[in-house]
């Protein structure tokens, strides 16, 4: 992608001002251009992800949600965002300053950082790195920091009390999500996301489609969509933030753009997840069947179809399921979904070596 | 040029942070600073080559290690101007361990220097990074060529685990617990019951 | 059996895939909430929002400030001076609701002999401050003239049940 934008840039600037820029110049720029080419509209869609949050959850209750502002309400987070931006932001008094400001920015920086990795379609990623799963899933539960901090910093109980439950949340779900990403590893052999997804194109040849959602992996990517949703605070995992004991937790002291840096960021960190998913388990850019007229629709539009897709299930679960209680919260993370995923990796690890089918 | 300029970045935050895990007043201060270094080593590594380390170092130890001490100290109430009372009374034992650390330390570096043929010894374990991934390479190193020593630190980690588990666990009688198969599996016609009640007579 | 049957029910997640169905299936239905502003909810002739005075056909006050309403106020939100006026009939010089005390109970409008006090259809009457809840008398009849054929409508209606 960046070498794609560095060509780019380098044959605009021939063409209109007749000189060859310098290859590192022209590097960075590339690298610039591609960071925003995958940024802006990235938050065009947290902020429509919103919306379609508030549109879908309503629809469940059989609500309009949204409709004013703009035609169907589309409009409506922007509004959201303009009012936002136009409050005053306010520090309580016994509040730790630094930190309390640092919080929302690191969870807003991190949720975007993610997107670095995603490949959207062969040697489409701004970098391609060989460790990209990890990466993700190091930017993932580093994500606990913003709220530990914004929950210690705000020096307010209810604050606290979101934080404390959130670090415990995420530590705990994160030890599942790693089997996981392990027993993906072990079918693919490579921590590359382009790699993972070229896997599963070999699987669509064979005639499955999608890609590991279909295969014995599948509890694997139930427990990997749940854990999912807890990592990013979601319902029915939404105990950081329950605003019925703890009315909003740890956003409870933030106003103004902080606020919206933390829901901004909250709604990246859901897409970076849905974005993950489907990379992990359902293909990415690739079409669902391997059928030739399936190919015609560029492969970053498969991407965003899938993603759109998890997105409305993210939604559909917050409508149908209700909070859980925080001992079984904790209850399902360890004594559930960790023996489950460990058990997998086994049982993959096992039936890999049984019938020789390591990936080389 | 930028490569250096990345390592002199990185290598000054971390030992920055590094001094100010032991400088700040506020604990909990000192621990966002260690996260630092953390992270900051992690850079380290990336500029080595070594990617999957740095991963590995932001994951388990910024991403979950980390956060348990910060859970911890944000949960202790430490009184600091009490801790700092008896600073120049533990400072000779202080002094000592660090110095024998910085001799350590500039045991191994001197070694290097004083007998070359100790760094062959030391590279023959690890192919060059330009022949294979170094994820490969650690996995070769640790699931392959020293299995046993891994199992056995995975079996002294296993035994530390069960033996804090065993002395901090206790059974006290009397004790209401759930169980939440039982909970989950209670249906409703036995959660209540219609009564008929005769008026003037209640129940 | 009842053992296997419970654990084949939570491992596969029976429960939820049921919940999800179901509000998939509500996600399709149309939606009960109306469009506020531009619909509006069914009102019944019974309904008891905005006070009016009323006047007969010919322009003459219903009021003949006999006080009943006055009287049986629970919220004292009603305050009437009377005097006899030049052609000897007893009207009332001031007639006040104070909107902000009144609780729409509706017993006014059930002591007027005259049926003048009435409390009107309309509930959109929220202000800015709360100055403009102290109604006088020359409001209520502007809202007496303002709704008298939605209010006469309703009465007519709620006729055959009185």
């Amino acid at each position: 992608m960046v070498d794609l934008f560095t060509g780019l840039v380098v044959a605009l600037s021939t063409w209109l001002f007749g000189v060859e820029p310098s290859a590192w110049l022209a590097h960075l720029i590339g690298i610039i251009v591609a960071i925003l080419v995958v940024t802006l509209p990235l938050l065009i869609a947290v902020a429509m992800s919103v919306y379609a949050d508030r549109k879908i959850w309503a629809a469940m209750q059989m609500r309009r949600g949204p409709n004013v502002v703009g035609p169907f309400g589309l409009l409506q987070s922007f509004a959201d965002g303009l009012k936002l931006f136009l409050k005053e932001t306010i520090v309580p008094a016994g509040a730790n300053k630094g930190i309390f400001l640092l919080a929302p920015m690191i969870t807003f920086t991190l949720a975007l950082i993610g997107w670095a990795v995603i490949p959207w379609d062969e040697n489409m990623a701004i970098a391609n790195i060989n460790v990209g799963v990890l990466y993700l899933f190091a930017i993932s539960s580093l994500g606990v920091y913003g709220i530990i901090m914004s929950g210690w910093a705000s020096n307010s109980r209810y604050a606290f009390l979101g934080a404390l439950r959130s670090s415990a949340q995420m530590v705990s779900y994160e030890v599942s999500i790693g089997f996981i990403i392990v027993t993906v590893l072990l079918c693919v052999g490579s921590l590359n996301l382009t790699d993972i997804v070229n896997k599963q194109k070999e699987l669509l040849e064979l005639g499955v489609p999608f890609g590991f959602v279909f295969t014995p992996l599948f509890p694997m990517f139930v427990v990997f969509f749940i854990s999912a949703l807890a990592e990013t605070n979601r319902p029915p995992f939404d105990l950081p933030e329950a605003e019925a004991e703890l009315v909003a937790g740890y956003q409870v002291e933030y106003s103004s753009m902080a606020f919206a840096l933390f829901f901004l960021g909250e709604y990246a960190n859901i897409l970076l997840m849905c974005a993950m998913t489907s990379l992990l388990f359902f293909g990415g850019w690739l079409p669902p069947i391997d059928w030739a007229p399936l190919y015609w629709i560029p492969g970053p539009l498969w991407l965003i179809l899938k993603i759109c897709f998890f997105f409305f299930v993210f939604a559909w679960v917050k409508a149908a399921v209700p909070r859980y209680r925080y001992d079984q919260l904790m209850r399902l993370g360890w004594k559930v979904f960790l023996p489950l995923s460990l058990a997998w990796v086994f049982l993959t690890a096992g039936t890999l070596v049984l019938f020789d089918w390591l990936p080389a | 040029m930028i490569e250096s300029l990345c390592f002199y970045l990185f290598a000054a935050i971390t030992v920055l942070s590094g001094f100010m895990v032991i400088a700040s007043r506020n604990p909990v201060h000192s621990v966002l600073f260690l996260i630092l270094a953390f992270f900051n080593s992690a850079g380290l590594f990336v500029l080595l080559g070594a990617e999957f380390l740095a991963m590995i170092l932001v994951i388990v130890y910024v991403g979950a290690v980390a956060v348990l001490f910060l859970f911890v100290v944000m949960m202790l109430d430490i009184d600091f101007v009490e801790l700092r009372q008896g600073f120049l009374q533990y400072l000779p034992m202080g002094a000592l361990i660090g110095l024998i650390l910085v001799v350590e330390l500039m045991m191994v570096f001197g070694g290097w220097v004083l007998a070359p043929e100790m760094t062959a010894v030391v590279a023959s374990a690890t192919p060059d990074i330009a022949e294979t991934e170094n994820t490969r390479a650690l996995g070769q190193l640790i699931y392959t060529d020293y299995v046993f020593l891994f199992q056995c630190a995975g079996m002294v980690l296993l035994t530390a685990m069960i033996g804090a588990i065993v002395l901090t666990h206790r059974q006290r009688p009397g004790v209401k617990r759930q169980n939440i198969s039982k909970q989950v599996r209670r249906r409703r016609d036995e959660a209540y019951e219609l009564v008929d009640i005769k008026p003037g007579q209640g129940v | 059996m009842t053992f296997l049957h419970h654990t084949i029910r939570s491992f596969f997640l029976i429960e939820f895939v049921k919940a999800m169905w179901l509000t998939l299936k509500y996600f399709f239905r149309p939606k009960a909430t109306i469009n506020y502003p531009y619909e509006k909810g069914p009102l019944s002739p019974r309904f008891r929002g905005e006070h009016a005075l009323r006047r007969y056909p010919n322009g003459e006050e219903r009021c003949i400030a006999c006080k009943l309403c006055e009287a049986i106020c629970p919220a004292l939100a009603i305050t009437i001076e009377a005097e006899p006026r030049d052609d000897g009939s007893r009207r009332t010089t001031r007639y006040d609701i104070d909107m902000t005390k009144c609780i729409y109970c509706g017993y006014c409008q059930e002591a007027c002999p005259v049926d003048a006090i009435v409390e009107g259809p309309n509930f959109e009457f929220a202000t800015e401050n709360r100055e403009e809840l102290i109604y006088n008398k020359d409001k209520l009849l502007a809202n007496g003239e303002r709704w008298e054929r939605e209010i006469a409508a309703n009465i007519a209606a709620d006729a055959p049940y009185r």
